[in-house]
C-alpha cells in the first residue's frame, strides 16, 4: 500500500520534476544569501563569508541530485526519453514510418479480422452457460452401417434416468410450420422439443415462461415460446402476448413465453438457428407413434447437460456400461449384429464440425501475411541501419551500454509495431460493417460476429509480441557496431556489415519463401473452386427459379384438408396449371424441399428395405428420398438411363412406384437390372400413426446422376417418388422461363392464395443463386486466401526491391570503379539482375517445399486438383520469379546509369 | 554523499513540524536556525537537506507555503503548518514518547527486577 502511494507520487513527480527542481535551486540560493549576509554582519570577510555559508549548507548539488533519484522512477523516464526520442525519428523520416505502420496495420488488421471470426465461430461457439457441459447423443447402428439412428423413447427415458446427465432433451431438427390469423400466413421455422429443452440449454424466457420441465404431456402440450425476433415483428413486442393463442398448422397454441434477445438456437444449419418457435412435446402420444423401445424417433436429435464435474470420457464409459446392460435386458430389440452405441459428441462440434478446416486455412493464412509484414519491417529496420551506424556508432563511443542502446531501438520498433497495429483495428472498426457483409450467411456462428474488447486485446497482444521478437533482432544486430571501422568509414557506405546484409538476405529469402506457399494454397483453392463452379452439375439451372409453400399439418391427421396424397394432389395440379399460365413460364413442376438442388441442408433419410434383403427396419440402410411431379426431371434437365419416368397415371389408387438415380442403382442393385425391382421406405413419424406398414414400391426408371446434393460430390444414391402418390407437406414449385424475379413471388402467391388463402408463399430464388450460395464458404475462404496471396506478393516484392537497392547503394564506389575501368554496362544490369534472381531461386525453393506440406494438409478443401499439382506450382513459382525480377530491375537500371565521375568524386 | 539513517530523517521531520507549530509560519532559513538554536550543536546537519525535506513535507500536505516578505524585506518562501500537518505532529508526537518511554524502562530495568 505504502509502496503503491510512493509509486504514484513519483509517477506524478514525473510532471512536475522541473517545477520541484527549480524551486529547490532558489530555495538554497535563498538559503545561502541570508547565511553570507548574517556572516558578514558577523564581520566576516565576503569571501571567507561565502565559503562558510557553502560548507554549512553542504554540497547542494548533490543535494539536489540526491532528492531527484528519491523522487523519480529512473525507468519510466528513461522510457520517456526513449519513447520521444522515437517519435523523433519516426517524424524525422515520414517516408519509412508511414510504409512500415502500413505494413504492420495490414499485417495485425487481416489477422485481427480473422481472429475476431474464429473467435465468434470457433472459440465461444455456444452462447450458453456452460458450454463445455454440453453434449449431443448419438445413436449409431455400427453392425449394419446405419449412424445416427435416433432414440426411442423408452432408451431416453433410461438415460434421463441414469444418473450421468443433470437432463436430456430431445429435440427436433427444425421444421416449418404455417402461422396463420397474421396479415399474411406466414411460414417460420419450429422445433418440437420436449419440455426440459431450455432447461438444458440453461437459457431463461425474457417474458413469461419456458415450458415446465416436470409436464408428461405425451403428444404436444399446446404450449409455444416465441423468438424475440418474432414477437418484435409479429407481435408488436406486445407485453401481453402472454396467453394469447396463435394458429400453428391449424392447430391452437398458447404462448406461454417469449426467449431473450440474441437468443439462437444450437444446431448446425440456419434453418436450426433461425428457428422462432418451440413446441413443447413429449413425442410419446399423437400424433407421434406410441412410445416403443424399436420405434426410434428419426430425425431427432437429443442434447443433453453432463453432470456438472464429469468429463465427456468419464460419462461415455458410464454410458457404455448402460448400453450394455440394456443389450443384455431387451436382446430381442437389440440384435447383436447390430451393435447399437450411443456416442457423446461435445455440443460445440457439431455446431461448427464442417467450417473448421476453412477457418483454420484462413487464420494460416493471414498468419503467414503478418508473418511477412513482419518480416517486411524488420527488413526496412535493419536497412536503416546504414543510415543510422554512425549516430550508433558515435553514442556508443561517446559510453552508451549495449543493452541501453537496444532498449531504445526496441522502444522504436515496439512503437512502430503498436501504431501499425492501432491503425490496423482503427481501420478494421471503421470497416466493420462492409466486413461483416462479406462473411457468408452459412457460416455457423450463434454468437454475433463482433469487434470486441477481446479482439482490441488480441490485436494489440499481436503488435507487442510481434514487435518485440522482430524488432529485437535488428536491435542486436545494430548494437554490434564495428565502432572504428564505421566511425572512420565517415558514411562511406559501411563495408563491415555482412553480418547485416546477410540477416537481409534471410529475411527476404524467408519472405518470397512465406508468400511462394501462400500463393500455392491460393492458386490450388483457385483451381479447385473454378473446377467445381464449371464443374456439369447434371442438371440444368439455367432460367429456372424455385418458389416455397407449405402446406399445414395438424396434430389431429383427420382436420387435415390435405391428409391424403389424393386431396393434396388436387392442390397440386391446380396450383401447377395456374402457375403455367404466368407471364414468361414455360415450364412448371413440384417437388418437396429434398428436391431443391443444394438448396437443403439436411435431407431426411429413409430406410431402404430390398425385397429378398429384409432386413429389420433399424438396420437398412438410409437413402434420401425427393418427392417430386412428372415433370420435374424435364424442367431440370435430367437424363432418363433406362425404364420411364412418372406419370399423371401415377396416382395414390394405383400401384406406387419410384425412380432411381444411377448411383441408387450401382449401390443396391450392383450389376443387376433395378427395374422392376421392389422396395419398401419406411415412413417418418406423421405417416407411421395411421400406416401399419407400407405397401411395396416398384422401381420403374433409372435417372442419370446428377450433383443435385453436393457440387462437390457426385453418386449420392437417391430415390424418387411421385407426389401424386405420396403426402408432402413442403412444397417446391419449379418454373422455367423469362421470369420476372422481383415479380413472380406476387404472382405465384396470387395463384396459390386463390386456391388456399391460408398457404405461405416464400423464398423465390433462382436456382443459379441456389447454386452459388451452396458454394458461398467455399467461395469466401478462396476470396480471402487468394487476396492475402496477392498481399504477400506485393510485400515480398517491395522487400526484394528494397534489397537490391540496398546491395546496389552499397557497391555503388565498387560499380564506378568497374565502369570506369570499362565494364559494360549491360554486365552491370546483369550482374545486379543476377543478385536479385538468386534470392528468387532460393526463396522459391524453400517456398516449395513449404507448400508441398501445406498442400497436402488442405487436401480436404480441394476438388478435382492434386496437392502436387504441377501446372499450379510452376506457374506459381514463374510469377514469383517475374515479381523478383521485375523488382530488381529498377535498381538494376540505377545501377548501370551510375556516372562513374561524379559518384567517385562525391565520396 | 553519507546516506543519512531514516531515523534521523523522521526526527527531522518532527522538529520542522515541532518548530512550525511553535513559532508559526517561517522561511527555510529561518527554519534552519531554529533547529540549529533548540538542538545546540549536537545534532550536526548539513542545512541543505532541509529543502528537500520541506518540499516533501510540502507534497505529503503537512505543510504549505507562500511568498512572503522576510524581516530584511526580501522575498521569501514562508512555511507553515496545516490541520494534516498538526495532525500528524500530534500523532507522531505521541510515538516518539512512547518509543522514548519504552526505551528508557529499557535503560532503567535492573536484573533483579525480572526475576
Amino acid at each position: 500500500m505504502k509502496f503503491l502511494r510512493r509509486f504514484l507520487i513519483r509517477l506524478a513527480n514525473l510532471t512536475t520534476r522541473r517545477r520541484a527542481d527549480q524551486r529547490l535551486q532558489e530555495e538554497i540560493a535563498e538559503h545561502l544569501a541570508l547565511q553570507i549576509e548574517e556572516n558578514l554582519s558577523a564581520g566576516m570577510a565576503p569571501a571567507e563569508a561565502r565559503r562558510l555559508a557553502a560548507l554549512k549548507l553542504g554540497a547542494a548539488q548533490a543535494i539536489r541530485e540526491h532528492h531527484h533519484a528519491e523522487q523519480s522512477l529512473p525507468f519510466v523516464e528513461n522510457l520517456l526519453y526513449d519513447l520521444r526520442y522515437a517519435v523523433r525519428m519516426l517524424l524525422r523520416s515520414p517516408g519509412f514510418s508511414f510504409i512500415a505502420i502500413a505494413t504492420m496495420a495490414l499485417g495485425i488488421g487481416a489477422t485481427t479480422a480473422i481472429y475476431s471470426v474464429i473467435d465468434a465461430t470457433l472459440l465461444h461457439p455456444l452462447p450458453f452457460p456452460n458450454p463445455g457441459e454440453l453434449v449431443r447423443i448419438q445413436d449409431d447402428l455400427p453392425g449394419v452401417g446405419a449412424r445416427g439412428v435416433g432414440i426411442s423413447i423408452p432408451e431416453w427415458r433410461d438415460l434421463e434416468s441414469s444418473g450421468i446427465f443433470q437432463s436430456a432433451a430431445i429435440t427436433g431438427r427444425g421444421a416449418n410450420v404455417n402461422l396463420t390469423g397474421t396479415a399474411q400466413p406466414l411460414r417460420l421455422s419450429f422445433k418440437q422439443v420436449t419440455p426440459n429443452y431450455f432447461a438444458v440449454l440453461g437459457v431463461d424466457a425474457q417474458l413469461g415462461r419456458e415450458f415446465d420441465p416436470r409436464d408428461t404431456t405425451p403428444g404436444y402440450n399446446l404450449e409455444v415460446v416465441l423468438s424475440d425476433g418474432l414477437w418484435k415483428r409479429e407481435f408488436g413486442a406486445d407485453p401481453h402476448v402472454l396467453g394469447k393463442t396463435v394458429r400453428l398448422d391449424n392447430d391452437e397454441y398458447h404462448v406461454v413465453g417469449v426467449m431473450p434477445r440474441g437468443f439462437r438456437d444450437q444446431g448446425s444449419t440456419s434453418d436450426e438457428q433461425n428457428v422462432e418457435l418451440w413446441l413443447g412435446a413429449g413425442f410419446a402420444g399423437m400424433p407421434f407413434p406410441p412410445p416403443l423401445r424399436e420405434s426410434r424417433l428419426r430425425s431427432r436429435a437429443v442434447i443433453a447437460r453432463l453432470k456438472p464435474g464429469l468429463s465427456i470420457a468419464a460419462a461415455q464409459g458410464h454410458l457404455d456400461a448402460l448400453v450394455d446392460s440394456l443389450k443384455k435386458q431387451y436382446p430381442s430389440e437389440y440384435p447383436v449384429q447390430t451393435a447399437w452405441t450411443i456416442r457423446l459428441i461435445p455440443l460445440t462440434e457439431t455446431v461448427v464440425g464442417g467450417v473448421r478446416q476453412s477457418l483454420i486455412l484462413l487464420f494460416g493464412a493471414v498468419g503467414l501475411v503478418l508473418l511477412i509484414s513482419c518480416v517486411n519491417v524488420a527488413n526496412l529496420l535493419l536497412a536503416r541501419t546504414s543510415v543510422r551506424s554512425r549516430e550508433i556508432a558515435v553514442r556508443q563511443a561517446l559510453g552508451a551500454q549495449r543493452t541501453r542502446l537496444i532498449r531504445q531501438l526496441l522502444t522504436e520498433s515496439l512503437l512502430l509495431f503498436l501504431l501499425g497495429g492501432i491503425a490496423g483495428f482503427g481501420v478494421l472498426f471503421c470497416a466493420r460493417s462492409f466486413l461483416l457483409r462479406l462473411v457468408p450467411e452459412s457460416l455457423p456462428h450463434l454468437n454475433a460476429i463482433s469487434i470486441s474488447w477481446g479482439v482490441l486485446g488480441f490485436a494489440l497482444a499481436v503488435s507487442v509480441t510481434a514487435g518485440t521478437v522482430f524488432g529485437l533482432a535488428p536491435a542486436c544486430l545494430m548494437s554490434r557496431l564495428d565502432l572504428t571501422g564505421t566511425l572512420r568509414q565517415e558514411g562511406r557506405g559501411a563495408g563491415g556489415s555482412r553480418q547485416r546484409s546477410r540477416a537481409r538476405q534471410i529475411l527476404v529469402i524467408s519472405e518470397l519463401a512465406l508468400s511462394l506457399v501462400l500463393m500455392v494454397a491460393a492458386g490450388l483453392l483457385l483451381r479447385s473452386f473454378w473446377d467445381l463452379f464449371a464443374v456439369q452439375p447434371g442438371f440444368n439451372p439455367d432460367r429456372v427459379m424455385a418458389i416455397e409453400t407449405w402446406l399445414p399439418g395438424p396434430n389431429d391427421p383427420t382436420t387435415d384438408p390435405y391428409q391424403t396424397a389424393t386431396q393434396e394432389a388436387v392442390l397440386l395440379r391446380e396450383i401447377l396449371r395456374r402457375s403455367r399460365t404466368l407471364p414468361g413460364v414455360e415450364e412448371a413442376a413440384i417437388g418437396d424441399e429434398t428436391s431443391l438442388p443444394l438448396g437443403h441442408s439436411d435431407p431426411t433419410r429413409l430406410p431402404l428395405i430390398r425385397e429378398g434383403l429384409e432386413t429389420m427396419d433399424n438396420q437398412a440402410p438410409l437413402i434420401e428420398s425427393p418427392i417430386v411431379s412428372p415433370e420435374y426431371f424435364h424442367l431440370l434437365g435430367m437424363r432418363l438411363e433406362r425404364g420411364r419416368i412418372f406419370s399423371d397415371q401415377d396416382i395414390e389408387t394405383s400401384p406406387q412406384v419410384a425412380v432411381i438415380n444411377q448411383a441408387a442403382a450401382r449401390t443396391y442393385w450392383p450389376n443387376e437390372d433395378p427395374v422392376g425391382k421392389r422396395v419398401r421406405l419406411h415412413l417418418d413419424t406423421r405417416g407411421l400413426a395411421n400406416i401399419a406398414k407400407p405397401a411395396w414400391t416398384t422401381i420403374v426408371g433409372v435417372i442419370a446422376d446428377a450433383r443435385t446434393e453436393s457440387l462437390a460430390d457426385t453418386g449420392i444414391p437417391l430415390i424418387y417418388r411421385s407426389v401424386y402418390q405420396r403426402t408432402s407437406k413442403e412444397v417446391t414449385i419449379f418454373l422455367r422461363g423469362q421470369l420476372d424475379p422481383s415479380a413472380i413471388s406476387e404472382q405465384v402467391r396470387g395463384q396459390v392464395q386463390a386456391v388456399d388463402a391460408t398457404l405461405p408463399v416464400f423464398h423465390a430464388e433462382t436456382l443459379e443463386d441456389v447454386l452459388s450460395s451452396s458454394l458461398s464458404v467455399r467461395r469466401f475462404s478462396m476470396e480471402m486466401v487468394v487476396f492475402f496471396a496477392a498481399t504477400a506478393l506485393l510485400l515480398a516484392g517491395l522487400g526484394i526491391y528494397g534489397t537490391i537497392s540496398y546491395v546496389v547503394n552499397e557497391q555503388r564506389r565498387e560499380i564506378a570503379i568497374r565502369l570506369a575501368l570499362g565494364a559494360q554496362r549491360g554486365t552491370i544490369l546483369k550482374m545486379v539482375l543476377r543478385r536479385g534472381l538468386g534470392l528468387a531461386a532460393v526463396g522459391a525453393g524453400l517456398g516449395v517445399a513449404g507448400a508441398l506440406i501445406v498442400s497436402h494438409l488442405m487436401a480436404g478443401l480441394l476438388f478435382g486438383v492434386s496437392p502436387t499439382d504441377l501446372p499450379t506450382f510452376a506457374g506459381v513459382s514463374g510469377l514469383l520469379t517475374a515479381v523478383a525480377l521485375a523488382a530488381s530491375y529498377i535498381p538494376a537500371l540505377r545501377a548501370m546509369r551510375l556516372d562513374p565521375i561524379t559518384t567517385l568524386h562525391s565520396d | 554523499m553519507k546516506e543519512k539513517p531514516d531515523v534521523l530523517q523522521g526526527t527531522l521531520a518532527l522538529m520542522v513540524l515541532k518548530t512550525l507549530d511553535i513559532l508559526g509560519p517561517q522561511h527555510g532559513y529561518g527554519i534552519a536556525r531554529r533547529i540549529e538554536q533548540i538542538s545546540g550543536d549536537l545534532l550536526d546537519v548539513n542545512q541543505g537537506t532541509l529543502y528537500p525535506l520541506l518540499l516533501k513535507l510540502e507534497h505529503e500536505g503537512s505543510i504549505a507555503s507562500e511568498w512572503g516578505a522576510s524581516e530584511n524585506n526580501r522575498r521569501a518562501r514562508f512555511y507553515r503548518l496545516t490541520e494534516n500537518g498538526r495532525k500528524q505532529l500530534r500523532a507522531e508526537t505521541r510515538d516518539w514518547e512512547q518509543t522514548a518511554a519504552i526505551i528508557a524502562r529499557f535503560f532503567n530495568v535492573k536484573a533483579e527486577d525480572l526475576v
